[in-house]
C-alpha cells in the first residue's frame, strides 16, 4: 500500500474528500440511530427495575455504562459498516468492474494506496468523532425519554450519569472505535477492490462487506473487552 | 519499438498464450485480431503491466519493462495512454477533471498549462466546449472520445486501445478509428490496438498481427490480409454473409 505513493498534497484532499463522505455523510443516521436507543434503554431499564429500594438515578446510571461501554461504539459500528462499509465496496467493486481501478494502473498511480488508503484513515479519525457524537446523543435521548415519560426527573438522571464515573470507559471507547473503524474500512476496501465479474458481483462484494464486517466487529468487541477491562 | 518476446501466460489449467512473440512498428497504428477467447486482451494486459507473465518479456526501446525494477516500470508507463473498452472514466469527476487527472498526477505543472493542454486534447478530439459535462451525460462515442483525449494529454510514446469501437454503431467506429489513426500520426506515437472488427481492420491496419487459440498465426498488413492462405484467418476475416459472399466472386472470377 505505501509503494510508489502520490504527493502528500494529493492525499490530503483525498482525505478530506474521504472525511466529508464517511465522516459528515454518517451523521444524520448516527443521530437518529443512537438518540432511539438511549431512549430504549433509560424505558427498558426502568421497566426492568421493580425493587422500591433502587433509586431512580440508577436509570442514567444504567444507560451512561450501557452507551460508553458497548451501545455508541458497537451499535453505531454495525450501522457504520451498513453504510460505509456497502459504499466502499460498491464504490470500488464498480471501479474495478469499469477498468476504472486498471486505468489507475496503467497511469503509474499505486491504485491500492490511492483508494484505499485515505479511506482507512479517514475512517479511523472520523468514526471516533461520530462515536462521541452518538454518546452524548444516547445520553440525551435517554434522558428525553426519562423525564418526558416520567420515570425520572431531570435531577435523578443527571446524578445518575455523573455517579460512579470511570473515565476509562471513555478510553476504551475510542479504542473500540478505532479498531471498529479499520476493521470496517480495510474489509470493506478489501472485498470491493478484489470484485470480479459483473454488477451482480459488485452487489454480493457490498453484501459480504457487511456481513463480514459485523462478525469481526462482534469478535474483535469481545476480545477488546477480554484484553482491556479483565 | 515495442517487442515482446515468448510470452506465455495459463490461468489454472487453461493455457492462454503459448509463447507469443512479435513487435509493433513504431509510429504506426499495429492491430491485434483473433476471435474471442484467444489471448488478445490478456496480451494486451501484459503489455501494460496489467497482468504479469508466467513467461517471456516485453521491451519497450530497449527498456525490459517486465524485468524492470519499480523506477524502470514507472518511468516507461509514463509514456503509456490507454483507452479502455468502456472508457474507464471516472464517474464522478468531469469531463475536464478526467482529462487533467494524469496531469494532475504529475509535479511543476501550473494549472493553466495543464488546462490549456486539456482544452486542446478535447479539441482534438472534437469535444471542445464539453469540459463541464459529466461522464454520464455523454453518449458511448463521446464517453470513448473523452477517454481517448485522457489518454493522449500526457507526452506519452505509445497508445494502447482496447476494443475502441465495442458498442458503438458502425458510423461512429469509423469517426474513432480515424481518429486513432490520426491522432498516431500527428504525434508519431506507436498505437496498439486490440479488435476483432474487420472495419478496423481495412480501414487502419498498418500492421496487424493475428492470434490463433494462444499462438501467433499470421502477420501482415491490411493489403495482405485479403490474400492470405491461413485457413484460420480467412475463416476470421470472411466469417459474415457479405464477406462469404465477396470471397466466392473473387474465387469464381479468378
Amino acid at each position: 500500500m505505501f509503494n510508489n505513493m502520490e504527493s502528500v498534497r494529493t492525499y490530503f484532499r483525498l482525505f478530506i474528500d474521504e472525511a466529508i463522505s464517511i465522516g459528515v455523510g454518517s451523521i444524520i443516521i448516527v443521530a437518529i440511530v443512537s438518540t432511539f436507543i438511549g431512549a430504549v434503554t433509560a424505558v427498558q431499564t426502568a421497566y426492568n427495575i421493580v425493587s422500591p429500594l433502587i433509586e431512580d438515578y440508577i436509570i442514567g446510571n444504567i444507560v451512561r455504562d450501557m452507551t460508553i461501554l458497548e451501545l455508541a461504539p458497537t451499535i453505531t459500528a454495525i450501522v457504520f459498516a451498513g453504510k460505509v462499509g456497502s459504499n466502499i465496496a460498491g464504490q470500488l467493486g464498480t471501479m474495478r468492474i469499469t477498468d476504472q481501478i486498471d486505468a489507475l494502473e496503467v497511469m503509474g498511480i499505486n491504485s491500492v494506496s490511492y483508494l484505499v488508503f485515505p479511506k482507512i484513515l479517514a475512517s479511523m479519525i472520523m468514526y471516533p468523532m461520530l462515536v462521541i457524537l452518538a454518546a452524548f446523543l444516547s445520553l440525551y435521548g435517554g434522558f428525553l425519554a426519562a423525564t418526558l415519560s416520567g420515570l425520572s426527573t431531570a435531577q435523578d438522571y443527571i446524578y445518575g450519569i455523573r455517579f460512579g464515573f470511570n473515565e476509562f470507559t471513555i478510553t476504551f471507547m475510542l479504542v473500540k472505535s478505532v479498531v471498529f473503524a479499520f476493521l470496517v474500512s480495510s474489509i470493506s476496501s478489501y472485498k470491493g477492490y478484489y470484485t470480479q465479474g459483473g454488477a451482480l458481483e459488485v452487489g454480493e462484494s457490498s453484501t459480504k462487506a457487511v456481513t463480514t464486517s459485523c462478525i469481526a466487529i462482534l469478535v474483535a468487541d469481545y476480545l477488546l473487552a477480554e484484553i482491556m477491562l479483565n | 519499438m515495442i517487442e515482446f518476446k515468448n510470452i506465455k501466460k495459463a490461468f489454472g489449467d487453461k493455457e492462454v498464450l503459448k509463447g507469443v512473440s512479435g513487435s509493433f512498428k513504431p509510429g504506426k497504428t499495429n492491430l491485434i485480431i483473433g476471435a474471442s477467447g484467444t489471448g488478445k486482451s490478456v496480451l494486451l494486459k501484459i503489455l501494460v503491466g496489467l497482468v504479469e507473465p508466467d513467461e517471456g518479456e516485453v521491451i519497450y526501446d530497449e527498456r525490459n519493462f517486465t524485468k524492470g525494477d519499480k523506477d524502470l516500470r514507472t518511468a516507461v508507463r509514463q509514456d503509456i495512454g490507454m483507452l479502455f473498452q468502456a472508457g474507464a472514466l471516472f464517474d464522478s469527476k468531469t469531463v475536464e477533471q478526467n482529462v487533467m487527472f494524469p496531469l494532475d498526477m504529475l509535479k511543476g505543472k501550473a494549472y493553466a498549462e495543464k488546462l490549456d493542454r486539456v482544452n486542446w486534447c478535447l479539441q482534438r478530439v472534437g469535444l471542445e466546449g464539453q469540459n463541464k459535462k459529466m461522464p454520464s451525460e455523454l453518449s458511448g462515442g463521446m464517453r470513448k472520445r473523452v477517454a481517448l483525449a485522457r489518454a493522449i494529454v500526457g507526452d506519452i510514446k505509445y497508445l494502447f486501445v482496447d476494443e475502441p469501437n465495442s458498442g458503438l454503431d458502425p458510423q461512429t467506429s469509423i469517426v474513432v478509428d480515424d481518429l486513432i489513426a490520426e491522432i498516431t500520426q500527428e504525434l508519431g506515437i506507436t498505437t496498439v490496438i486490440v479488435t476483432h472488427d474487420m472495419n478496423s481492420v481495412m480501414g487502419i491496419g498498418d500492421h496487424i498481427i493475428f492470434l490463433f487459440k494462444g499462438h501467433k498465426l499470421w502477420e501482415g498488413n491490411k493489403d495482405q490480409i485479403l490474400s492470405t492462405d491461413v485457413p484460420e484467418l480467412n475463416d476470421f476475416v470472411f466469417a459474415n454473409k457479405l464477406a462469404k459472399s465477396f470471397k466466392k466472386n473473387e474465387d469464381e472470377a479468378a
